[in-house]
C-alpha cells in the first residue's frame, strides 16, 4: 500500500478519499473544541483556590462517584470502538447492541453528574457561591453538555441507520461520532485529574 | 513488487479480517492500559503512599500517559503517512492549549504577587 503510494508523485495522486478528508476536517473541529476547554481549564486553574470562604474542592467532591463516572465514560469509549469495528464488518445487530451499551453508559455518566450538581445546588453551593465554583460549574458543566449532545447524536445515528441503512454517508457520520466520543473521554481525563484529584493535592 | 501486488489482490478478505482483529486487539490493549492508569491515579490520590509534594507531578504524568493511550489506541493517531496532517494539527492544538493554560497561570500568578493585599488596598482608598 505504502510502496504504491510512494511511486506516484503527490501532485498526480488526485484528491484524497472522502473518508480521509472528512475525518481530518472533523479532527480540526475536535481540536478547536479542545481549545475551548483549555480556556475553561485555565480559568479553573487560576480560580481553584478563590473559594470566598466557601467550601473547597476537597470538602465538596465525592471521589467514589467520580471514579464510577470515569469507569462509565471509559467503558462507553471502548464499546463505541467495538461499535465501529462492527460497522466495518457491516454487522447491523452488533452495531445496535454496542451503540445501546454506549448510550446507557453515557446516560449513567450524565445522570451521576446531574445528581452531583443537584446535591451541590441544594446545599447552596451553586455557581454563584464563589469564583472557584463558577469555574467548576463552567468547566464540568460544559463537558456534561458535550456528553449530552453526544447522546442525542448517537440516538439520531441509530435512527438514521434504521431508516437509511448503512449508506457510506451514514457510516461516515457514525465514525465522526466515535471520534467525538473518544475526544470527550480525552477531555474527561483532564477534568478528573485537575479538578477532582487535584483537589486532594 | 509484482509479487507483492498479486499477493495483496489474491486474498483481500483475509487481509481485511486480519486488520479488524488487530483493531480489536488495539482497543483491548488501550482499554487495559487506560484502566491501569486510571486506577493508578485514583489510588495515588486517595491513599497517601506517594510523597505528598510529588503527587501533583505524578498525577500529571499519569494523565498525559492516559491521553497518549487514548490518542493512539482509540483515536488511531499513528505515524503512518495517512495521519501526517492529523499529527501536524494535533501539534498545533497542543501548542495553543499549552499557551492558553500556562500563559494564564503565569500571568495571573504574576499579577497576584504584585497586587497589594485586599485590606491594604481598602485602607488606601479611604
Amino acid at each position: 500500500m505504502s510502496a504504491v503510494a510512494d511511486e506516484i508523485p503527490i501532485s498526480e495522486r488526485g484528491p484524497a478519499p472522502t473518508r480521509i478528508v472528512v475525518s481530518f476536517g472533523f479532527w480540526l473541529f475536535l481540536l478547536s473544541d479542545i481549545v475551548v476547554f483549555s480556556g475553561l481549564f485555565a480559568a479553573y486553574a487560576v480560580l481553584a483556590h478563590r473559594t470566598a470562604a466557601g467550601p473547597s474542592g476537597a470538602e465538596l467532591f465525592d471521589l467514589k462517584r467520580v471514579f464510577i463516572e470515569t469507569c462509565c465514560l471509559l467503558a462507553s469509549s471502548f464499546t463505541c470502538g467495538l461499535c465501529i469495528l462492527a460497522l466495518e464488518r457491516r454487522a447491523l445487530s452488533i452495531i445496535y447492541a454496542w451503540a445501546a451499551v454506549t448510550f446507557v453508559l453515557g446516560a449513567a455518566f450524565v445522570s451521576l453528574e446531574v445528581s452531583e450538581f443537584a446535591g451541590m445546588l441544594s446545599q447552596g453551593n451553586g455557581p454563584s457561591r464563589s469564583a472557584f465554583l463558577s469555574a467548576f460549574f463552567a468547566l464540568v458543566g460544559t463537558h456534561g453538555i458535550h456528553v449530552t449532545v453526544g447522546l442525542c447524536w448517537l440516538a439520531i445515528m441509530m435512527a438514521q441507520i434504521a431508516t437509511l441503512g448503512l449508506k457510506p454517508k451514514v457510516a461516515q457520520r457514525l465514525v465522526c461520532f466515535s471520534l467525538f466520543w473518544h475526544a470527550l473521554d480525552l477531555v474527561w481525563i483532564g477534568v478528573f485529574t485537575i479538578v477532582y484529584l487535584g483537589a486532594r493535592t | 513488487m509484482s509479487n507483492e501486488r498479486t499477493q495483496v489482490t489474491k486474498n483481500p478478505m483475509s487481509a481485511e479480517a486480519e486488520e479488524s482483529t488487530s483493531n480489536l486487539q488495539s482497543y483491548l490493549l488501550g482499554l487495559g492500559l487506560a484502566i491501569v492508569l486510571t486506577l493508578a491515579s485514583f489510588g495515588a490520590a486517595v491513599t497517601h503512599v506517594v510523597w505528598a509534594p510529588g503527587l501533583a507531578v505524578l498525577l500529571a504524568v499519569l494523565a498525559i500517559a492516559q491521553m497518549g493511550v487514548h490518542l493512539v489506541f482509540f483515536l488511531h493517531v499513528s505515524s503512518s503517512p495517512d495521519s501526517a496532517n492529523t499529527i501536524l494539527a494535533l501539534a498545533f492544538g497542543i501548542f495553543v492549549v499549552g499557551l492558553v493554560v500556562f500563559g494564564s497561570i503565569i500571568i495571573m500568578a504574576n499579577l497576584n504577587t504584585h497586587m497589594l493585599p485586599m485590606e491594604e488596598l481598602i485602607h488606601m482608598q479611604r
